[in-house]
């Protein structure tokens, strides 16, 4: 008997597991020759709001681990793709990306998240520092994670684009939302199941599908969020978000980058989703009252 | 509390009750049952029914209604060892300000503390109409003497509560006395006097469905106002198959007697959207007699917080975070 083959539903990644879309709606992704390949999730407007509470749900603990973990972390990512680097080009491939470009892609992309591991033990030394001022304390400055960071990934890159915005943002112990790309989502769906086995605690990383018309409104006006990341390229959405930003004083960022370049990877994407703390600690002025060791 | 008469219409001591007796209730007769004859659960059952009501689709101007009315029906609730006046006083400004940037938000029902901090929560709400319920009769274990409840529950009272949550006494039930449990709820509703007694049954304890329909059958003869799932302390505190099965009880004795029961489930409520659930069940069980804070209430000390949260949505239109809400 011929054997049918048996076809990956792509779903969507909501704390760790991979819900349908709660809406049922899906589109219909075509390669070049308008074959079907895939059934897409059409998240929410819910989804989204359930992926929030997911990520609220998961900042405290990942925020609070050690820096050299969440690095050790990020690196498992890294070696789970590489483990999986056939079928992230077949799927790259199959969406009518060059099979040279796509080797390329998925290479690049398992680089990215080494080079980002390796800052997440480091960024916090090199951006925090000791102040002088001019009473008796000790001040000092240190970057913190600012939260629950939401992301409109860019819409050309189907894995580069996306690992390239979520690794700075996890890196520095924000948890996020992503929306993938509209018109390469498959990747984004495959690499949730390599966040899922990868020590990625539940909630860090919630990966959506579905259009940036329908949920950019949403992403940029929750009021529990706390960093907007948008990066595609469409002007209206662009000014609506940032004036939803307003609504709670959220940061809004523009990520215009070409993600296959070199210098688009550095440390300064993880501090801009990162608050100063500034700590004035009491101490005794050595010297000025004649006090010594 | 209701005078216990035998046939000849003398009065009787409660501990004696038999099979055939009855009492008599404002001016009607009423048949004690035999709790041993309790219906029984059919389990299967009570989770499909449990699916449909969890299944309804409440929007716009209904949910805004049930958000509010739900609001209404908590009781605020703080339990803990740690529980100091200032906690207590924190706790009854929110139940009398719950969220005052937000137009037209009603109060909640009533505070729920230990019998020791019910002064300073009555003086706290003087003049709201929220009400104060207190827990006693050795809560949350129960496990004391008789004496000892009756004092607690007594002593509550005069502190001013107008309400008394009771715990029976599980490991009577469990053991098959279902006198001594009735009993104990008779002697501690007439130390409630105008206060009304809420019976916690603690449901997580009691096993099987069945034994939850027989306790709501002894505390409602016993003399109930109202009956609770749990105490909060124990896993798993109210879920909706064991609400149900008390709403059954409550309907049974309403059909018989034409006397209203109340309902409080407590514990685990935490969500809005759970909150509207059992508006659903209990709209559905017992109809819309039921449907205010005489009759039904939720205790809660988080769920407050989330039916506000929906609330502001349904106003600015854009979801809400808990950074915008007091803590307590």
């Amino acid at each position: 008997m011929e054997r049918i083959e048996v076809l990956k539903t792509y779903k969507l990644y909501i704390g760790g597991t991979f819900p349908r879309t709660e809406s049922g709606r899906y589109y219909q992704l075509m390669n070049s020759k308008k074959e079907i390949i895939a059934n897409v999730s059409l998240g929410s407007r819910k989804d989204f709001r359930n992926a929030v509470v997911a990520a609220r749900g998961a900042f405290g603990g990942w925020s609070a681990r050690a820096a050299f973990n969440r690095g050790q972390i990020l690196y498992r990512i890294a070696e789970m793709l590489e483990g999986r680097k056939e079928q992230f080009v077949n799927e790259l491939v199959q969406q009518g990306i060059k099979k040279t470009a796509a080797e390329d892609e998925v290479k690049k992309s398992i680089d990215r998240l080494v080079y980002y591991s390796g800052w997440c033990d480091k960024f916090i030394t090199l951006f925090g520092g000791v102040n002088p001022v001019a009473s008796s304390h000790f001040n000092f400055s240190v970057p913190e994670a600012m939260g629950v960071v939401a992301i409109v990934a860019p819409e050309n890159s189907g894995l580069l684009g996306i690992i390239s915005v979520i690794a700075p943002c996890i890196a520095g112990g924000n948890t996020c939302i992503i929306l993938a790309s509209e018109k390469l989502p498959l990747c984004a769906v495959t690499f949730a199941e390599v966040l899922a086995t990868s020590d990625v605690p539940g909630g860090v990383v919630n990966i959506l599908t579905g259009t940036s018309k329908e949920l950019h409104s949403h992403f940029s006006n929750h009021m529990d969020v706390n960093a907007v990341v948008f990066c595609r390229d469409d002007k209206a959405e662009r000014k609506a978000v940032a004036e939803n930003g307003a609504l709670n004083v959220k940061r809004i960022y523009f990520w215009d980058k070409d993600w296959n370049k070199d210098e688009s990877e550095n440390p300064y994407l993880i501090m801009d989703l990162q608050e100063i703390k500034t700590t004035w600690h009491p101490i005794e002025n050595i010297g000025v009252g004649g006090a010594k060791y | 509390m209701p005078r216990f008469l035998n046939e000849s219409g003398d009065s009787i001591p409660a501990f004696s009750l038999y099979l055939s007796l009855n009492f008599i209730f404002m001016g009607s007769i009423i048949d004690i049952p035999d709790f041993r004859l309790s219906p029984v659960v059919d389990q299967v059952g009570i989770e499909e029914r449990i699916s449909r009501f969890t299944a309804r689709s409440i929007k716009k101007a209904s949910k805004v209604q049930a958000l509010k009315l739900t609001l209404t029906m908590i009781d605020l609730t703080t339990l803990e060892g740690k529980d100091t006046i200032g906690k207590v006083k924190q706790m009854c400004y929110k139940a009398a300000h719950l969220c005052d940037q937000l137009a037209g938000i009603p109060t909640v029902a009533a505070v729920c503390v230990y019998p020791t901090h019910v002064r300073t929560a009555k003086k706290s709400l003087e003049g709201t109409g929220i009400k104060v319920a207190s827990v006693a009769t050795a809560f949350p274990s129960g496990n004391s003497t008789r004496n000892i409840k009756i004092e607690d529950t007594k002593y509550a009272v005069a502190e001013g509560a107008d309400e008394v949550d009771m715990v029976i006494s599980r490991g009577e039930f469990l053991e098959g006395n279902y006198n001594f449990v009735f009993d104990e709820i008779a002697a501690i509703k007439e130390a409630c006097g105008k206060a009304r007694l809420k019976v916690i049954l603690e449901t997580g304890e009691l096993s099987t469905l069945d034994n939850v329909r027989r306790a709501s059958d002894i505390a409602i003869y016993a003399g109930a106002d109202f009956i609770k799932t749990s105490t909060g302390k124990i896993s798993p505190a109210a879920t909706m198959p064991v609400t149900l099965v008390m709403l059954q009880a409550i309907k049974d004795y309403y059909s018989k007697t034409g006397i209203m029961i109340g309902m409080k489930p407590a514990g685990g409520i935490s969500t809005a959207k759970l909150a509207i659930n059992y508006l659903v069940m209990l709209h559905e069980t017992l109809g819309q007699k039921w449907l205010s804070n005489e009759w039904f209430r939720f205790g809660a000390s988080s769920l407050a917080n989330d039916v506000l949260m929906q609330l502001g949505k349904e106003t600015h239109g854009v979801y809400q975070s808990k950074d915008y809400f007091s803590n307590d």
